[in-house]
């Protein structure tokens, strides 16, 4: 089922256009992994997804992006309320200087998703244990979330994201700032979390592509070259560019 | 004399600079390989030609006018004056020998002046004389020495570094020392007036202490009440207090506004023109204040029926916070902005909007650097002067209602020590009994907020 519908993305940082024509429909409960050599606009692309280019002045979006059959780009949609069915994970462990606890009640906290204290407790257990960090953390809940290791902070953060339910979760190259450990541990989490939600990663390692999606888009120079399922692109892309791409001529 | 010589000097240096290099290029052209670059060759011979320069002034400076002193007044030994008249006779024949003498000529002091003017000529032409000698001989002698082997770097480099290091002295010492005349003259003050009565009497008049006739013992007893200091500094906290009142909450929301709400164009022109407020001089804002501010809220509280001193402390408070808010408004702006932008993104790829987030996030995350920012504002309104001299007055009232006129512990200082003063005297030491105060309570504060402010920077690089 397509989850999400691209259609016809143009994006212009001030005058510099730095998406063409991007059309691309996404698959509700899989990976897709979009990669690409750096400046090729597939991290922008993702950030078309939940509208976090809106915090950047000069940049503006057209084209549609239709999410549910609903169009995000258009002027009624409420970006607070995307934002609560969208989540993202970075490509920097970002978490709160706050503690555990409170990273991750951080989003329901600002949707008011939870009547009572307990119902918070159960929200942020729950949330760490599918991000498979709740039996390194439960004793310290209460200590800052900034004194954990790099690839503790960013199954924190991917609790914190999924604290709110998103349908569909946005990871920006989210292992590239970790070590090959924590890296496995995050890849295993994406397979278990697409059980429940879609997923969408920009990555740089072609080997973590091929490991973690079902679905793969190359982005190259602004463009879309091809997109299709892992297995094809990977084995036989139409295209010759992303033949070169994938077996590391380029890029 | 002395300005030709010294510019003598200089170029004295610039040529041996010259004649260093040109030596290393010389040398260089022998395909010899250099140990430095020839600039440092060119270094290395300036400095040998300022260091004697700099030690035979400096030795001039020190002994010149004692051994001058001391030749002239040999003319009078042994005819039984006292040591008073003996430095009186001399200031005396070095008036004259200016010109500006006024009094009685004596031929005594002619025939002194006259021998000053002869020991001054001889001393000044031999000063020339040394100095070039030396030069010459120590340059001559550095540049024979330098060959391409010579180490010549690491003289420059020592050289540079002593230089620097005597500069970074100099401000250290006379901070030191400004700290020690504080501590000795506190003493003095506090061998008269008990630390007690200072610390805690509510009475504060040192007016009383003019009237004492200076013939008079000092008798202790009768400073007793006069140098209370609480009224004062209750005064000063007070105001700082109404300060702070106006300047937190206006630089604060000011400093939040330019940091994440204003676009970047509003920012690039507000920011400068709320900096222009920094800088003001404080006895304009002082007169803003005495003249503008403190008149119109008499009027106001006339006619509301309110009982209001043109100089009241809310006045002066009041202009002072105006004056504090740039402070605090450009550094809570440094501070926000400095929080990271991927904190920004987090909050808001969650869906929260801007309040939550710089509510949540950004303004928990910023704030240890705000408050210190705050921090650094109260010292300076705790040692603001010219806006208190001009409009709180002068009276040391024990007070808590702003709207009456109360006197601060700078402006009491200006008021003890404006006009002629007797140095040993209670009342001239109690000025440095409030400046060590205003000292220790202004240092408190800013070791506290520098360390917030470090440990804040910490956190994020």
């Amino acid at each position: 089922m397509i989850k999400i519908k691209a259609k016809d993305v143009d994006v212009f940082y001030g005058k510099k256009q730095a998406l063409f024509n991007i059309s691309l429909d996404i698959e509700e409960n899989q990976v897709t992994a979009l990669i690409g050599p750096s400046g090729c606009g597939k991290s922008t692309f993702l950030r078309c997804l939940n509208r976090m280019n809106d915090v950047i002045d000069i940049c503006s979006v057209k084209g549609e992006i239709l999410i549910n059959d609903f169009n995000i780009n258009d002027k009624s949609c409420d970006v607070v309320r995307l934002r609560e069915k969208i989540g993202m994970v970075f490509q920097k462990p970002n978490p709160f200087p706050k503690t555990l606890y409170e990273n991750v009640s951080y989003g329901p906290t600002i949707h008011g998703m939870a009547q009572s204290k307990q119902e918070m407790d159960e929200i942020v257990e729950t949330s760490l244990k599918k991000a498979a960090l709740w039996d390194e953390v439960k004793d310290r809940l209460h200590e800052p979330g900034t004194g954990l290791s790099g690839g503790q902070q960013q199954r924190l953060c991917i609790a914190r994201a999924i604290s709110v339910r998103p349908e569909v979760i946005l990871m920006d190259e989210p292992c590239s700032a970790l070590d090959p450990i924590a890296t496995a541990q995050i890849e295993e989490l994406i397979d278990e979390l697409k059980k429940e939600h879609t997923i969408i990663i920009v990555t740089h390692s072609m080997a973590q592509a091929a490991r973690v999606s079902q679905n793969t888009g190359f982005f190259h120079l602004g463009q879309l070259i091809e997109h299709g399922s892992t297995d094809k692109i990977f084995k036989n892309p139409d295209n010759k560019k992303t033949q070169d791409y994938i077996t590391g001529r380029f890029g | 004399m002395n300005l030709i010589l010294f510019t003598f000097i200089v170029l004295l240096g610039f040529t041996s600079y010259y004649f260093g290099r040109k030596k290393a290029y010389t040398i260089q052209s022998t395909k010899k390989r250099l140990t430095a670059l020839p600039q440092f060759y060119g270094y290395y011979l300036a400095i040998w030609c300022a260091i004697p320069a700099f030690i035979i002034f400096s030795l001039w400076a020190i002994f010149e006018p004692t051994i001058v002193k001391l030749l002239i007044l040999s003319d009078y030994s042994n005819q039984g004056y006292l040591d008073d008249e003996l430095n009186l006779l001399y200031e005396k024949s070095k008036a004259l020998s200016r010109g500006q003498f006024t009094g009685e000529i004596t031929p005594f002091i002619e025939a002194s002046a006259e021998k000053y003017l002869s020991l001054r000529s001889i001393a000044q032409s031999s000063k020339v004389v040394i100095v070039l000698s030396a030069i010459i001989a120590s340059v001559a002698y550095a540049y024979k020495r330098i060959s391409s082997n010579s180490r010549t770097r690491e003289p420059v480099e020592k050289f540079l570094n002593a230089v620097l290091f005597t500069a970074s002295l100099a401000a250290i010492l006379t901070t030191v020392g400004i700290v020690f005349s504080l501590i000795f003259q506190t003493i003095d003050f506090f061998k008269v007036i008990p630390l007690f009565d200072f610390v805690f009497g509510t009475h504060w008049y040192p007016a009383k202490a003019f009237v004492r006739d200076s013939s008079e013992v000092l008798d202790p007893t009768m400073y007793s009440d006069t140098f209370g200091a609480v009224p004062i500094f209750a005064g000063t906290f007070f105001i700082a207090f109404i300060a702070m009142c106006v300047a937190i909450p206006i630089g604060l929301m000011s400093g939040i506004y330019l940091a994440e709400y204003a676009s970047t164009k509003v920012r690039q022109y507000a920011k400068p023109l709320i900096e222009i407020l920094a800088g003001i001089p404080t006895v304009v804002y002082g007169f803003f204040a005495a003249l503008t501010v403190g008149p119109f809220l008499k009027e106001l509280g006339t006619s509301m029926g309110l009982e209001v001193s043109a100089e009241s402390a809310l006045a002066a408070g009041g202009v002072m916070g105006i004056m504090i808010i740039p402070f605090i408004s450009s550094l809570s702006d440094d501070v926000i902005t400095s929080v990271p932008q991927s904190l920004r993104d987090g909050s808001y790829a969650m869906g929260a909007t801007k309040s939550e987030t710089i509510k949540r996030v950004i303004f928990p995350a910023a704030l240890p650097g705000i408050v210190g920012s705050i921090l650094l504002g109260v010292s300076r309104a705790i040692g603001e002067t010219m806006i208190v001299v001009m409009a709180s007055g002068l009276a040391a009232n024990l007070t808590l209602n702003p709207l009456e006129s109360t006197s601060t512990i700078t402006a009491q200082i200006v008021v003890i020590l404006i006009g002629d003063q007797a140095f040993g005297d209670p009342k001239t030491q109690a000025a440095f009994a409030l400046g060590m105060s205003l000292f220790l309570v202004t240092l408190c504060l800013n070791i506290v907020a520098l360390r917030v402010v470090k440990k804040y920077r910490e956190k994020y690089e």
